[in-house]
């Protein structure tokens, strides 16, 4: 199972450093939303894929999955949210003032302004 | 008081709510700004006080066991940044009520800047690995919010800049927490050290080495170190001064401090990644000096000095011996003053002059005499001349150099002083010497109360130098914490 | 700007609109021993309004809800500063919450936390951002 996840991941990652790599902003955001749904992927993996009972205390079971992974993946999901959000924000903005969507053209020297 | 620790955090974090309340007030904001800050400032001075007496604090916050919960850590070292933080934090916010414009401070800007208050102590406090995640975002999100604030064409196009890098080094971030995790299941930063600490008795296995470059990638973009700080002289020129104050003087050195944790507390087993710490240092420092030099323009310049300060800390760091951590931490302190001081006076020269570049300004000092010489102190403290601070920290660190018998990079950082005193002493040669002209912004700047701030500043950082002897057993605890994990991990985990 | 005129998602939504608020009301409070809490149970009460913004324009939603969200966001952050800092007045470590067993007429046997005073904070924080994004795009066009 976590060889399968790790080529989930590296496909991810691929998929995100080429849209990133591209010019088109709204793609930019886009690549790094997929940046960090491997991020969130990879901390699952490395957790460890058990399968057992919630992590509750005082319970009976056997096993338990470990929280700790959820708790993290949890945090950086909403961390995550509110920066692309801000990002798609700003992107819109960035795109009324400066009329582009394409980052070739926000190239400048400071001496442009 | 068991929180004591916490309060740097949480002040800024209750003023910063309040505040949102009040945008449409701006007295009341600056009223309530300045007493929040106090309150910060004294402190992070009790917490000093209580870390000198009773040795490293810990606070487990929300009432769980050590290695389970978040854990929240005082050591002298953060301490002592804590409490430079929040006194830079102090002189910029009265910088800010002259300069600043009242846009800004009706859309929230005194809420964000608390908030990056609250991310940069949080970060210098924080125990957990991933809980300094969580503050790195918390510092990160406003300082976006920072620079963009005001909405001017520039500030968008760098801002889209920044937030890109920042975000793909978060992500980076997470996964080397992932990958820390999975090597010895666990987060708090104590028990990460012991636990490497065991398996690492032959040698510290290769995955940990991985780890290591992964964080000083992380780490070194936030802290523009040599091949990661392309995107720090664009992004910083965007913003108004005394958020470029606080940027400069505060969130590098986050970067720097987070290298510096991770590396004395989990990596020390490992000399080689060390030496790739020490390289990558001194290639800032050239590389630095030689934007420092080649610049026209004021800001420019003291943006490069930036980063040859941060080769100079990470390079005394990096030989990792008595003297030279000393120096490192001495040194750190010295350029969060100087860096805020100097980033406010090129404020206060824009503001009189309306341009940052160096060939439009000229003989400032025939009508601003007071501007002038504490300009001149300023440099001269940056480039580490006696008795002024700089020069303490870079000596030690020197010389530290020299006992680890790293004597090339020793020598560059000598000379690399020698060419930073070059930078700033042409943007006073040919700045405040020459021929007066007359500038069209001139009438509007409220030069002598916006040179209140600078001026706190500079003899704060005079003060800081002169006074050394008597600073330095405070320093040496730091120094002693960070050479000596056990003292920490013993504090944390209470074994 | 109400251009369209679509009557079947109109109605509909009128109807879906206080099933979604009600879910989002009992996730919230279900989180507290099972999964919810104050982050889901505030996303979907901000996904019911941005349903309404979707129907009807952000005028019409702005006279059904004269709610200033950028001022939620900060009563959440104080609602959940302050509960976490009244540990500080016991002196708790920063976070530590109060829980006990409550019998109340009607209802019955409660556990009451003040934890979930803290996930209302988080709750109104998370509404409040979340329409302030949505707001802050849709508004000019």
């Amino acid at each position: 199972m976590e060889i399968v996840m790790a080529f989930v991941i590296g496909i991810l990652f691929m998929t995100a450093t080429y849209l990133m790599l591209s010019k088109s902003l709204l793609r930019i955001i886009v690549g790094t939303g997929l940046l960090s749904h491997g991020a969130h992927l990879l901390i699952l993996t490395m957790g460890g894929l058990k399968r057992g009972a919630a992590p509750i205390l005082g319970g009976n079971a056997e096993s338990y999955t470990d929280p700790l992974p959820q708790a993290l993946i949890l945090t950086a999901i909403v961390i995550s949210f509110g920066v692309t959000a801000f990002f798609l924000v700003l992107a819109y903005r960035a795109y009324q003032e400066l009329g582009t969507d394409n980052v070739e053209e926000m190239r400048g020297t400071q001496k442009d302004d | 008081m068991t929180n004591l620790i916490i309060l740097p955090i949480l002040i800024p974090l209750f003023t910063g709510a309040i505040l949102i309340f009040l945008n449409k007030r701006i007295i009341a904001q600056r009223v309530v700004a300045t007493i929040s800050s106090i309150c910060s400032v004294i402190a992070a001075w009790l917490v000093i006080q209580k870390v000198r007496t009773e040795g490293v604090q810990s606070l487990n916050v929300s009432s769980w066991d050590a290695p389970f919960g978040i854990t929240l850590v005082s050591d002298m070292f953060s301490a002592l940044l804590v409490f430079t933080t929040s006194i830079v934090a102090f002189v910029c916010l009265l910088y800010s009520f002259k300069s600043i414009g009242q846009e800004h401070e009706k859309y929230y800007y005194y809420a964000v800047y608390n908030f990056l208050i609250v991310g940069v102590n949080g970060a210098f406090t924080t125990g957990d690995i991933f809980n300094l995640f969580v503050f790195f975002e918390v510092m990160l999100m406003s300082s976006y919010v920072l620079l963009v604030l005001g909405g001017t064409k520039i500030q968008l196009r760098e801002s889209i800049k920044y937030l890109l890098v920042n975000v793909i080094s978060s992500a980076l971030f997470v996964i080397a927490v992932a990958y820390l995790y999975s090597v010895v299941g666990t987060l708090n930063m104590a028990h990460i050290s012991s636990r490497i600490h065991e398996i690492s008795i032959n040698g510290m296995p290769g995955i940990l080495t991985v780890i290591a470059v992964m964080f000083l990638i992380v780490f070194g973009l936030k802290g523009a170190i040599f091949p990661l700080y392309f995107w720090m002289p664009g992004s910083y020129y965007a913003p108004p001064a005394p958020v470029l104050a606080l940027f400069g003087a505060l969130l590098t050195k986050v970067g720097v401090y987070s290298i510096t944790r991770t590396y004395t507390l989990f990596f020390y087993h490992d000399m080689e990644t060390f030496g790739l710490l020490s390289i990558l240092a001194i290639l800032s420092i050239i590389f630095g000096v030689i934007g420092a030099i080649a610049y026209w323009d004021i800001k420019n310049i003291i943006i490069y000095n930036i980063i040859v300060a941060v080769g100079v800390i990470l390079y005394g760091v990096s030989i990792l011996n008595t003297t030279s951590i000393t120096g490192a931490v001495y040194y750190l302190i010295h350029d969060m003053l100087i860096k805020a001081a100097l980033f406010l006076l090129v404020g206060v020269v824009i503001s009189i002059t309306g341009t940052s570049n160096l060939k439009n300004i000229s003989g400032l000092i025939n009508r601003y005499p007071g501007l002038g010489w504490t300009f001149f102190i300023a440099a001269l403290a940056l480039a580490g001349i006696p008795p002024l601070s700089g020069f303490v920290g870079k000596l030690l660190i020197v010389q530290g150099g020299f006992e680890g018998e790293s004597l090339i990079g020793a020598f560059i950082v000598l000379m690399s002083s020698l060419l930073v005193l070059f930078s700033v002493m042409k943007i006073f040669i040919n700045g405040f010497w020459g021929k007066d002209r007359t500038y069209r912004e001139e009438e509007e700047a409220p030069v002598k109360r916006l040179l209140i701030a600078p001026v706190i500043l500079v003899v704060i950082s005079a003060l800081y130098g002169i006074g050394s002897e008597s600073i330095l057993p405070y320093i040496s605890q730091a120094a002693d914490t960070l050479l000596d994990p056990d003292i920490y991990i013993n504090a944390v985990l209470k074994e | 700007m109400r251009n369209t005129n679509n009557i079947i998602l109109e109605t509909a939504v009128k109807v879906l609109l206080f099933f979604i608020a009600l879910y989002s009301v009992y996730i919230f409070t279900a989180g507290h021993y099972y999964p919810g809490g104050g982050f889901i149970g505030g996303l979907m009460t901000a996904g019911a309004i941005v349903l309404l913004l979707i129907t009807y324009d952000i005028k019409t939603v702005v006279g059904i809800l004269p709610v200033n969200f950028r001022i939620l966001t900060a009563i959440g952050l104080l609602f959940a500063i302050g509960t976490s800092a009244g540990s500080l007045i016991f002196d708790a470590p920063f976070l530590t919450h109060a829980f006990g067993d409550v019998h109340l007429p009607i209802l019955g046997d409660l556990s009451l936390h003040t934890a979930t005073l803290f996930d209302l904070g988080v709750y109104f924080v998370v509404v409040g951002v979340t329409m302030t994004i949505i707001q802050t795009i849709g508004e000019d066009e």
